[in-house]
């Protein structure tokens, strides 16, 4: 198909084709904006009341060199008028900005996808750059898909041109008149936007009037030229939404709001003690803002002092919260193994990403479940959980909370990258319908020793410096199970290591049992999932179940300890598949409780699992 | 109208616990327990406001001794659990207790950045020049030809300052004493507690068994008047037996030379006099070595400044809740942009 002759619409153009979902990707170089688009993409598409998810995928070079296939910066969106759950497998529009862009993103397009590209920026030294011999929006080797090429940069640089800016500044509204062109293209409304644009450009309203002004001729291009053929926009009708109020939401916000709000449930204060790493760093961001909601936020020297800060401050009566990725927290690996020793409060919070070491910073994984389950010296055992998606992270950080208060125990709370970055929109709650968290500081000094232990949760008391009475030491020395003295008793030790062993053992009594998301709770197969595989797994499962499949989806929130009921509901069936980003943890973990032939299912590509993957393999598992 | 008892005054043996002491027979850190007992009965220390946190070590068992609150945490990371202590309550009075390894082997970099941040506590660093709970390796504070098990043949890399240390690190309160000088050592200790932020105290404390006479050249019955010199603020510098050596400044060098008062014209108006604010002087107290130079205690550096906690404590006032009962956290939720759906 040749590009795009620009050409006036007739006034009776055709009715916008009606579908029940898209898959938009925006591709382009770090410097292009591709993140601020797609958020902004994502916004209207809420305002439009479409469901959706998003899934943004950028390089870990702040500004990599321009034009390189390694410095392209993505952004996916999926909305619908039905129920999304994943930011979708192959997309229908590529949004490709350069020539590095259309490369590495093309494989991930339908066949007969859109490409919209800005040939301005298919100069001969793109092209090299890229990789590309010829330029393949005129070498006919995009023939299998609808080619929008235009030249968005000169049509940029008109549509600003009464603004005054520099050239280069001029060109740097491209994505904002791209993003007008996707806008007419789903029927969006730019006000949204514009607003914005408006509040974020106070103080120079001529960058703010220029953006405008190249999003409206985007808009007015879009709406006049002549099309591929058949294209005529699309409508995505409005989804069926439950009422309330909304918002969008990413899971690293989601996450800190959650963690205060469990503070906040339990009227203590939290200090968050956190030292910057990808891609955890937006957890800090978002909780440096919340002074006014009793949280305090400490950017300390290195990873070890941040969780040793946090243990500090529930010693002091404060709830410690601290936050990572993978190599991260095994840096502060052993003041968690102090804080389950001397048995102190604590949230940590993993946002995994690939690995092992530096890995892959910005791309998602989970392949910490060891690492938080197992990844200490000695015995010591902590809760671990786990949240599915970006608003879950909100209800899963006070669950975190309420267990870390309850039992005296530092609890694992893992994200990742994925979700910590991924928007969604988010029916928000009324804080009044959560549980208040119970605190009760210990004050009575009858009887009081600190290993004193309640009898139903084996907590210890929370006895708090500048209480009178209860003057206390307390530290990684073993202590005795009937004064907390330094004890080097074998019996003792015995004991205090089944004690700590039984306390966490014990939360299980009181977590939900586990149900099942989608299916029977018996039956030839299960798929088991933990974390941000929630959505492509639930996709697939009900994709297969409608076209007949025996196959239920189980999805855990709780990891460790895991759910009371979990070994006879995963014996009710055939067959169990594990599907997980990573080398097959939370297989070998379900293998080793409960005996039974889980089999894994793994990806380590650093992207997440697409719909198709997972559906194939249930066929593949039920074909047997 | 309520009646407000005071407390009654506690005395030294109200802060020991009924712990049995594990230091060696002999080790310095029995006198300096005592010192620090004492001390907090002199300035009237409430045992439910005090807490002691350390690292680990043979110095860091010093929690469990006390009858206040304590924390024995991890190695050379007491700046840190401190720092989270003061966040969750800054009315609290921390003592930190290290050693030389603990503090500027595998702490240093926390010990520099509690110091630069000038938390409000007060940070002991017993250097005794020696790992004693591994059984005697060479510390970073260890003289360089130090023979250990580590080092059969000698150390070899320089050992650092404890105290010059501290004040390349910003440290604003700076002092020194020795752990059998128990006259000199509570006043220090008391100085150190008066001051408002991050307060560093180097105490030369004898290790019996692995490192015993150490610091003879200097605490010997025999040279100590000769090689101790006591600062204090405003007066002259002077020292020895007889009193009549004093510092002088060479103003072309910037160094401090010995003089003795009475000889080659000298007259006490020549001495330097100690002005703890001044960074220089302390800077230059804390660089003189024996052999050839005595070794400056008390406290050679004392500027105001503001600390972490009063900096916390007005940012809580400025975007806090401002006197509000609870803040409206479904307020929090909704900030921004949000759209009903019916």
């Amino acid at each position: 198909m040749s590009p795009t002759a620009l050409a006036e619409k007739t006034p009776d153009s055709p009715a916008r084709q009606i579908v029940e979902s898209a898959v938009v990707r925006f591709a382009g170089d770090s410097g292009d904006g591709m993140q601020l688009t797609g958020g902004q993409f994502t916004l209207a598409t809420a305002f439009a009341g479409n469901e959706l998810a998003t899934f943004p995928d950028f390089p870990a070079e702040i500004r990599a060199p321009a034009g390189t296939l390694f410095g392209v910066s993505s952004f996916q969106i999926n909305f619908g008028s039905r129920v999304i759950k994943t930011a979708g497998d192959a997309f229908d529009v590529l949004i490709a900005m350069n020539p590095a862009a259309l490369k590495v993103e093309l494989p991930g397009l339908k066949p007969g996808g859109i490409i919209i590209a800005d040939t301005g920026s298919f100069g001969e030294r793109d092209l090299r750059k890229a990789g590309y011999d010829a330029n393949p929006l005129e070498d006919g080797s995009l023939d299998g898909y609808q080619l929008i090429a235009l030249d968005i940069s000169k049509f940029t640089l008109e549509a600003v041109k009464e603004s005054g800016l520099s050239n280069k500044d001029a060109l740097r509204c491209k994505n904002l008149w791209t993003l007008g062109f996707v806008y007419w293209m789903y029927g969006r409304d730019r006000k949204p936007t514009a607003d914005w644009l408006n509040a974020k450009f106070k103080k120079a309203p001529e960058v703010a009037a220029a953006n405008i002004a190249a999003m409206d001729a985007g808009h007015t291009v879009a709406e006049t030229m002549e099309l591929p053929d058949g294209l005529h926009g699309f409508q995505v009708e409005a989804a069926e939404i439950a009422p309330g109020t909304y918002r969008t939401v990413t899971g690293a916000e989601a996450l800190a709001w959650g963690l205060a709000a469990g503070t906040h449930l339990a009227d203590i204060q939290m200090v968050f003690a956190s030292y910057p790493i990808t891609p955890a760093s937006q957890v800090l961001h978002s909780l440096s803002r919340l002074v006014e909601y009793d949280v305090l936020t400490f950017q300390a020297e290195d990873e070890i002092a941040a969780a040793c800060a946090a243990i500090g401050a529930s010693f002091g009566g404060s709830l410690g919260v601290t936050s990572s990725s993978g190599p991260g927290i095994a840096l502060k690996t052993e003041a968690i193994g102090l804080a389950i020793a001397v048995e102190l409060p604590m949230v940590i919070v993993n946002s995994q990403r690939a690995g092992p070491s530096t890995g892959m910073p910005t791309k998602t994984e989970q392949s910490d479940l060891y690492q938080a389950v197992y990844g200490r010296n000695a015995d010591a055992p902590v809760c671990v959980l786990a949240a599915r998606s970006p608003a879950d992270c909100f209800e899963t950080a006070i669950e975190a909370v309420r267990i870390a208060i309850k039992y005296m125990t530092p609890v694992f709370l893992l994200t990742d990258g994925y979700i910590g970055n991924a928007a969604e929109p988010w029916n928000i709650p009324d804080i009044n319908n959560f549980e208040k968290i119970p605190v009760s500081f210990r004050t009575d000094p009858e009887g009081f020793h600190p290993f004193l232990r309640d009898e139903e949760t084996l907590a210890r008391p929370w006895a708090i410096p500048g209480t009178p009475g209860l003057e206390h030491r307390i530290g990684g020395i073993e202590r005795d199970y009937d004064s907390g003295n330094i004890s080097y008793d074998p019996g003792n030790h015995q004991k205090m290591t089944d004690t700590r062993f039984a306390k966490i053992a014990g939360i299980a009594k009181e977590i939900p049992a586990q149900t099942v998301e989608d299916g029977n709770t018996t039956g030839k197969l299960a798929v088991v999932g933990w974390g941000s595989t929630y959505g492509p797994i639930s996709r697939a499962v009900a994709n297969s179940r409608a076209q007949g499949m025996d196959v239920s989806h189980i999805h855990l929130r709780h990891i460790w300890p895991m759910p009371q009921n979990l070994g006879e509901l995963l014996k009710g069936y055939d067959h169990v598949l594990v599907p997980e980003m990573n080398h097959g943890q939370l297989v070998t973990v379900l293998r080793a409780e409960y005996l039974i032939d889980a089999e894994g299912m793994n990806k380590v590509s650093g992207q997440p699992f697409k719909i198709v993957e997972i559906e194939d393999a249930i066929r593949t598992r039920l074909e047997k | 109208m309520n009646v407000v008892t005071p407390p009654e005054a506690l005395s030294p043996k109200d802060f020991a616990t009924d712990q049995e002491v594990r230091w060696c027979p002999g080790c310095g850190d029995y006198a300096i327990l005592k010192g620090v007992q004492k001390t907090l009965a002199d300035i009237g220390a409430r045992p439910e406001n005090t807490v002691f946190v350390s690292g680990i070590g043979c110095a860091a068992r010093f929690p469990y001794y006390m009858a206040t609150y304590g924390f024995h945490t991890i190695h050379g990371r007491a700046p840190a659990f401190a720092t989270g202590l003061k966040l969750a309550n800054p009315e609290l009075d921390v003592w930190l207790v290290s050693g030389d390894g603990d503090a500027l082997s595998i702490g240093g970099n926390h010990l520099f950045h509690l110091l630069r941040r000038n938390l409000d506590v007060q940070f002991l660093l017993f250097n005794n020049e020696i790992y004693g709970l591994t059984k005697g390796q060479y510390s970073p504070t260890s003289r360089v030809g130090t023979q250990s098990p580590s080092t059969p043949w000698g150390s070899l890399d320089n050992p650092a300052s404890a105290t010059v240390f501290a004040l390349g690190a910003g440290a604003k309160f700076v002092a020194r004493g020795i752990d059998t000088n128990q006259k000199h050592l509570p006043t220090v200790l008391t100085r150190a507690h008066a001051h408002k932020g991050a307060s560093f105290v180097e105490i030369f404390q004898n290790c019996k068994v692995y490192n015993d006479g150490v610091f003879e050249n200097f605490t010997g019955r025999d040279v100590s008047a000769d090689m101790q010199i006591f600062v204090e603020h405003g007066k002259p510098l002077t020292f020895g037996k007889d009193g009549d050596k004093g510092l002088i400044l060479n103003t072309k060098s910037l160094t401090l030379k010995i003089a003795t008062i009475g000889e080659n014209g000298v007259t006490e108006d020549d001495i330097l006099v100690h002005d703890e604010t001044n960074l220089m002087i302390a800077t230059l107290l804390a660089h003189m070595e024996p052999p050839t130079m005595p070794v400056a205690l008390g406290v050679l550096y004392c500027a105001e400044g503001v600390s972490y906690d009063e900096e916390v404590g007005e940012l809580v006032r400025d975007h806090g809740r401002k006197g509000k009962d609870k803040p409206d956290f479904n307020a929090l939720l909704r900030a921004g942009r949000t759209w009903e759906v019916s």
